[in-house]
């Protein structure tokens, strides 16, 4: 089945989302952030925390005395003046030795010293990645849509068996949700946690305790059960070094999610997202974007338009950071009010078109949640629908919706059934979409047609006025954030002359794809 | 006295379903241990229709059964704070008629709380299901304060901008942090000073107005509750507080 869609708006929509990125791409380049440095000195092997708790990343760009030339030149400099490796000249720092002044070595001398630790950063990582791919070729994963649920105990051990419960019935993805205040933490938490509310901290160890029952549960089956965590808020470039270094297979990151949901500074966002996609890309994840939350804070029909748009610029950003369109997981939801009549019509007409707007993308589709009422009978049907629209439109990557919704965070039975559910609809009507086409002009084409222009005009709006300055006129999610408000702006930096980051040199320049 | 139990089909059976996961593994013995289960909660008649295997080690029921015991509903109370709600015009024309200046209220998700659905639904202009939200109300001063409000921030705010309504929410409800946001909330107002000055209203998918009294609350708002209710607990309640 395919609509009947203008391709030439679809290139419109796609030069307008680059033209509207541009601008913000040239900011990036000049501007770093604490959280990229952060990234770039546990990418060099730092990691543990001080005996008060805080971890060494933060304790090394703390004691920067040039923040904006890098975290890499004062690494660079102290291995070749002290010849330790960079993480003995963290445990030295918190000994009390104080950082030497990069200026004082030879900036070749510094470069070459720090080669060696950046050149094994960059192996580890793709060492992650092959052994992803060798185990997704020994243990092929069940045909797309991929199921996939959620966590979200306080407790990794809880939540480890809950994730291998799950993939016992048939998931296919494992996201452990985070507590729910860790994207305003301007640190990574450390070690194993048992604490937490609404969610699991996402810290390295949790990462490899889960990754460990998660491969062992996929030998057993014999199908690769993929990891998902979170590289949003304060510390998406961190949390993104973390994942590749565990081999986590996706994360969400969304360029502007953290902006408008969660009052984070727009130019922190923005750097940190792209260096956290340098980080995705050379890792093989694949990002989840966050469109999914237009819907929940708003009209889901109204909102459509917003959310095409959205698509289009978090490609276009993705894009920036050389990520290929495979790994580019653009969200939506199931959103529209079930008391709407033909509701799921337009439910197909936005699935679709995303479908076709973006071929080679896997489409992420978010389930039904801000219509849960409690009334767990009718949210198994609505979630049934939900099944049955993404199994006709192939949609990539499935969070399948719980029939407690709204209620608690899942009980192990309920994601079972949610998994049943899906199985059960998705099998029966696997080649559905196939066999059925479009009626020319009817409620679904015209309504995508309709969608998809409204992008364009709301694509064209914000190039003309520019991303951040619409984003303050409340053209996103009806919010409006100042370029110079939210949390963690006092840590974006302009980068000075003598600005050094290896990795951003290795991994991808900026230049439009 | 009105005795009542669950409706099967047929007055008095006592019937209901449970479902539910045991963490063992499925067999006709878990099958049997899920009956007797449900029969050591004081049910009879019980009818296992469902188990199956969802897990290594766990398994899922599906559960009829009767129950002996019923409840006299004449006893029961519960008083909603949802009661003949106004629309828009008429809460305006209170204000203005009874309280004669705008309303002040602030909203926020307190706690690390970052659901905020439920509070953009009553709040933001737009509404819910075509109700309008208090902003667009001519006589309320809306400040929605958004996300993960710490309680203390908001006790300053409400201070500093003499509020006279405050609508908290709470959407998570894991190990209780719901009822410690609110509490606290209720306690440092009080401890403040401001308690009585202020109009003190919970919401949230799991909170009922008989909740949200025995957390020292004047109103609380659970699922389906629309703006105007909301609008019109408030206007009536400033109403009583002006003297005539």
């Amino acid at each position: 089945m395919e609509l009947r869609i203008d391709s030439a708006a679809v290139e419109q929509a796609r030069r307008l989302a680059a033209a509207i990125v541009d601008p913000i791409a040239d900011f990036i380049a000049g501007h770093t952030t604490v959280a990229v440095e952060r990234a770039v000195v546990r990418l060099l092997g730092i990691d543990g925390i001080d005996a008060d708790g805080i971890p060494l990343p933060n304790r090394v760009v703390d004691a920067l005395t040039d923040p904006a030339g890098g975290a890499a030149r004062a690494l660079g400099a102290a291995v070749a003046e002290t010849g330790r490796a960079p993480r003995d000249v963290a445990l030295a720092l918190v000994a009390g030795e104080p950082l030497p002044d990069p200026a004082a070595t030879p900036e070749a001398a510094l470069r070459a010293a720090l080669a060696p630790h950046v050149t094994r950063a960059l192996a580890h990582i793709d060492a992650r990645r092959a052994e992803r791919d060798a185990l997704i070729a020994r243990l092929p994963q069940a045909p797309p849509p991929l199921l996939y649920v959620i966590v979200a105990s306080g407790n990794i051990y809880e939540d480890r068996t809950a994730a291998v419960a799950a993939a016992e019935a048939g998931a296919q993805i494992i996201a452990v949700i985070r507590s729910t205040a860790q994207s305003l933490l301007d640190y990574v938490p450390h070690g194993a946690t048992t604490e937490g509310f609404g969610g699991t901290y996402a810290t390295q160890e949790n990462f490899r305790i889960m990754r460990a029952a998660l491969d062992a549960v996929s030998e057993r089956l014999g199908r690769y059960v993929m990891l998902t965590n979170y590289a949003s808020g304060l510390c998406m470039p961190e949390i993104a070094a973390l994942a590749a270094f565990e081999r986590l297979d996706m994360l969400l990151n969304d360029s502007m999610y953290g902006i408008l949901f969660r009052d984070i500074n727009m130019q922190r966002t923005f750097v940190d997202q792209h260096f956290s996609r340098l980080i995705n890309t050379r890792a093989g994840i694949i990002i989840n974007t966050g469109e999914d939350n237009y819907l929940t804070t708003a009209d889901a029909v109204e909102q459509a338009p917003a959310v095409l748009a959205s698509q289009f610029i978090n490609e276009a950003f993705a894009h920036r950071a050389g990520m290929p369109d495979a790994q580019i997981g653009l969200g939506d939801a199931y959103e529209i009010d079930p008391d709407l009549e033909d509701g799921f019509l337009l439910q197909v007409a936005q699935a679709q078109l995303a479908r076709q707007c973006f071929p080679a993308a896997p489409l992420k589709y978010m389930p039904p949640t801000k219509h849960m009422t409690g009334d767990i009978f009718k949210g198994h049907l609505v979630d049934a629908m939900f099944n049955l629209t993404s199994v006709m439109t192939n949609q990539t990557i499935h969070l399948c919706g719980m029939l407690t919704e709204a209620i608690h965070t899942p009980f192990l039975g309920d994601r079972a059934l949610a998994l049943a559910n899906a199985r059960y609809v998705m099998g029966t009507a696997r080649h559905f979409g196939d066999e059925i086409g479009f009626k020319p002009d009817g409620i679904i084409e015209t309504r995508a047609r309709v969608v998809l222009g409204e992008a364009v005009a709301l694509l064209g709006r914000v190039a003309e006025r520019g991303l951040m300055e619409s984003i303050a006129a409340k053209t996103f999610a009806d919010v409006s954030r100042l370029p110079d408000g939210g949390r963690g702006f006092d840590g974006v930096l302009a980068k000075n002359a003598t600005y050094w980051n290896p990795f951003e040199d290795a991994l991808r320049p900026l230049a439009p794809a | 006295m009105k005795l009542v139990k669950p409706y099967g089909d047929t007055l008095d059976d006592g019937a209901l379903q449970l479902s539910f996961t045991l963490p063992i593994e499925w067999s006709e013995a878990a099958d049997e241990a899920a009956r007797a289960l449900v029969a050591k909660m004081g049910f009879t008649d019980v009818a296992v229709a469902d188990g199956r295997k969802i897990a290594a080690g766990f398994s899922f029921f599906v559960v009829y059964a009767r129950t002996p015991v019923a409840i006299d509903v004449s006893t029961i109370v519960a008083p909603s704070a949802t009661r003949d709600a106004l629309d828009m015009d008429a809460v305006d024309e209170l204000i203005r008629r009874r309280v004669g200046r705008k309303i002040r209220i602030a909203g926020a998700c307190i706690g690390t709380d970052a659901h905020t659905v439920g509070i953009d639904a009553i709040l933001n202009m737009k509404g819910y299901k075509g109700d309008y939200g208090l902003e667009r109300y001519h006589e309320f001063e809306v400040f929605n304060l958004g996300a993960q409000i710490a309680v203390e921030e908001l006790v300053r705010f409400a201070k500093d901008r003499r509020i006279d309504a405050l609508l908290v929410s709470q959407v998570v409800t894991q190990k209780g942090s719901d009822i410690a946001n609110f509490t606290a909330l209720a306690e440092l107002l009080e401890a403040e000073g401001l308690r009585d000055g202020i109009i003190l209203v919970a919401g949230g998918p799991r909170v009922t107005n008989l909740l949200a009294a025995e957390l020292g609350y004047d109103a609380g708002f659970g699922r389906g509750t629309l703006p105007s209710d909301v609008a019109t607990f408030i206007a009536r309640r400033m109403a009583e507080r002006v003297p005539a």
